[in-house]
């Protein structure tokens, strides 16, 4: 039924990102025309070059914060949307770029850049909901195509967006995977990481590498022993935590619970 | 009279970049294609990571070309730890990058490139007019992006890439069921070439320095020389010999050249220039049928070679699935030792050029990226300043349009080019 309620104005940000996360809504190949009816896509650059003015209605918000620039241009940002989601790991915990947080940012762009002072950063990679809120969050690296198209659909009737927060392994249940820990001893982020990828790397018989971030309760210190029990040292956890999600506060907190047993040994050496 | 033509944020490319000609007169005085996205340091957070861990990491560079990095990666690690993969692994590499190509190159042509041709903002205003086009675009686009979330898990970052070969890999029917899509989107691109061959193409040409890989017997993905159309032929652990990289303060990505000489193109009309005789007879036949067949210098016309090559990826992509039993293991043994190590791999939008350095539990000490559109962006910047006379004769806003779609028909991933190696300043005599 035709109706003359004007359609709701969608439009997507990106900050430091690889683009992946957007490029997820250009992957809904069979939707896409039909979501393109649904909304106007008001501000999209990946995809088009119009750009029509706020404010919007929804707004996906791509990247995290990592130059004086942008921790601006996410406040105007905000001020133009009714309703803001963070899609990925860069938007909801820092992303890789936050592997910059633990580290001398300057030694980073001197081995990058031979002309470093033309480079303007920030000596950190920091979430979107540290500099405005946000309404809704959707983790991984990449974001779940499925889950953006749920919560595009809750919004666009008015529901509430509903999102699971249980850990990969009860995806891994669902799927009817074996256990690749128990089974194969393969060492596996999946009991403290959320849910949302579908138990991909089980199902790729790997173990997770906690790209969807920490699930809503964790127990980080419960998976050390069958980490370790599995062959993994305290240096290979500790990485394996320092990755996508470093920033993340659980993932954090697992990664230094991790270093402070490999730092005495370091002593010892010295 | 003084104007400037000024694009403050680039649509329909990977990443934030702008763009600004002045003019004096009617000459150009200046013409910089800035890149603002924020530098993301790959190379740097690289160092002290375990060998097994690159793939993944390294994929987090772009969400449009990660198979591309994984790929280069891998090639360049498994160099370092002296193995190679053969038989199916290799089958099953091309593939993924079959899938990858023809997802990349689909986006581009049909969502990105082709509405500057029509003469509409985007894929979705092109659809309203063109809508069987733009529906077996995306109809392409999608069986390349099956290919790749059956293989690797899922379409952006995928999982299943390790270094030696794969963490699983897939049944014979996994792979089976792709072929009916397969055929079908092979058809529709074959008709799609057809359509793209009639567009209207700007009279434009330069005399390119093409450069890309070159294979024995196939048109290149993973291995080859590095070969070009003035003369360069080297092993790819040669490249730092041949290539320099500047900074310049306009931009967070870096300048590539070739040493002695300047600017170089590479990507897809490179690829189909120097390999063209490698193509399989189905790319071939198609090029041919539209008159399209090298030397090329009409850079435009790089929307062509992408679908050419998504003919030829999807003709590759059936042969190989077909002829597809799976091997015994799904990965080759591997024992980390120090030493250094090079790949070079094809990435959609071109020559992707990786080294690393690992210590004897195989953690990276040094890592070095030289990503495409950092290799382009020179070139892309000198066919600038060879149209700014063309567009100072033009109104202001078809000038722009003009100006923009030059820096589309490279498909630069901006995001991609912002993470670079560690250079030095050279100075070019």
């Amino acid at each position: 039924m035709p109706t003359r309620k004007k359609k709701p104005k969608l439009a997507v940000f990106k900050f430091a990102s690889c683009d992946g996360c957007q490029l997820s809504l250009l992957d809904c190949e069979d939707e896409l025309l039909v979501l393109a009816d649904a909304v106007r896509i008001a501000s999209f650059a990946e995809a088009s070059s119009r750009v029509l003015r706020g404010p919007y209605d929804i707004s996906l918000v791509e990247g995290s914060i990592t130059t004086p620039h942008d921790a601006e241009r996410i406040r105007e940002v905000r001020a133009q949307s009714r309703v803001l989601v963070t899609i990925g790991a860069c938007a909801t915990a820092g992303g890789v770029q936050a592997l910059r947080n633990f580290r001398d940012v300057k030694e980073f762009a001197r081995i990058v850049y031979a002309r470093p002072e033309y480079i303007d950063t920030l000596a950190t990679s920091t979430p979107i909901a540290n500099h405005v809120k946000v309404d809704y969050e959707l983790r991984g690296c990449p974001i779940d195509k499925r889950q953006l198209l749920a919560v595009l659909s809750a919004l666009l009737s008015d529901r509430k967006p509903s999102i699971a927060s249980h850990s990969v392994c009860v995806q891994c249940k669902l799927r009817g995977n074996v256990c690749v820990m128990v089974a194969h001893g393969t060492p596996c982020l999946g009991p403290v990481t959320h849910a949302g990828c579908g138990a991909l790397c089980p199902t790729y018989h790997r173990g997770c590498y906690g790209c969807f971030g920490p699930a809503e309760t964790t127990n980080t210190g419960g998976l050390e022993w069958a980490l370790v029990a599995a062959g993994a040292s305290h240096e290979d956890i500790a990485r394996t935590y320092a990755t996508f999600n470093a920033a993340a506060p659980p993932f954090r907190r697992a990664q230094e619970e991790q270093l402070v047993q490999i730092r005495p040994k370091e002593g010892r050496r010295g | 009279m003084a104007r400037t033509i000024k694009v403050n944020y680039l649509a329909r490319v990977e990443g934030e970049g702008a763009l600004t000609i002045r003019f004096k007169g009617d000459k150009p005085s200046a013409v910089e294609l800035r890149i603002f996205e924020p530098p993301r340091f790959f190379e740097a957070f690289l160092r002290g990571r375990a060998y097994l861990e690159v793939p993944d990491i390294v994929a987090r560079i772009c969400g449009i070309c990660p198979v591309a990095y994984q790929m280069s990666a891998c090639h360049a690690i498994e160099d370092a730890l002296g193995i190679r993969t053969d038989g199916t692994l290799r089958a099953l590499r091309r593939l993924l990058y079959c899938g990858e190509w023809i997802e990349s190159h689909g986006l581009h042509v049909f969502m990105l490139h082709a509405p500057d041709f029509l003469g509409y903002e985007d894929a979705i205003a092109m659809a309203k007019d063109h809508r069987e086009w733009v529906t077996r675009g995306l109809g392409i686009k999608k069986a390349g992006n099956a290919i790749v979330a059956a293989l690797g898990g899922r379409e952006i970052h995928p999982i299943n890439v390790k270094v030696g070969g794969f963490y699983r890999v897939p049944t014979r029917t996994e792979l089976s069921v792709l072929l009916p899509a397969l055929e079908t989107a092979l058809g529709d691109a074959e008709m799609c070439l057809d359509w793209a061959a009639q567009f209207e193409f700007p009279a434009f040409e330069r005399d390119y320095e093409y450069v890309a890989l070159r294979h024995a017997d196939e048109y290149p993905f993973c291995e080859g020389r590095i070969v070009s159309n003035k003369g360069l032929d080297i092993d790819l652990h040669a490249y730092e010999e041949h290539f320099a990289e500047l900074q310049v303060p306009h931009s967070t990505a870096l300048h590539s050249v070739v040493r002695g000489r300047s600017d170089y193109q590479c990507g897809p009309l490179a690829r189909f220039n120097l390999n063209f005789d490698r193509l399989g007879e189905r790319a071939r036949d198609a090029a041919e049928r539209v008159e399209f067949v090298p030397p090329c210098r009409n850079v435009y016309k790089s929307l062509l070679a992408r679908m050419v090559e998504i003919i030829q990826a999807f003709d590759e992509a059936i042969r190989i699935i077909h002829g597809y039993a799976p091997p015994d293991a799904p990965a080759i043994a591997v024992t980390p030792r120090m030493a250094t190590g090079h790949g070079c791999t094809e990435a959609p939008r071109g020559m992707l050029w990786h080294k690393y350095t690992l210590d004897e539990t195989g953690l990276v000490e040094d890592a070095r990226i030289v990503p495409p559109t950092s290799q382009n962006q020179k070139c892309i910047e000198q066919d600038l300043w060879q149209l700014a006379p063309t567009l100072a004769a033009m109104p202001h806003a078809a000038a722009t349009r003009r100006a923009e779609q030059a820096v589309r028909n490279f498909d630069p991933c901006i995001s991609c080019s912002t993470h670079f190696l560690r250079l030095a300043i050279e100075r070019e005599d």
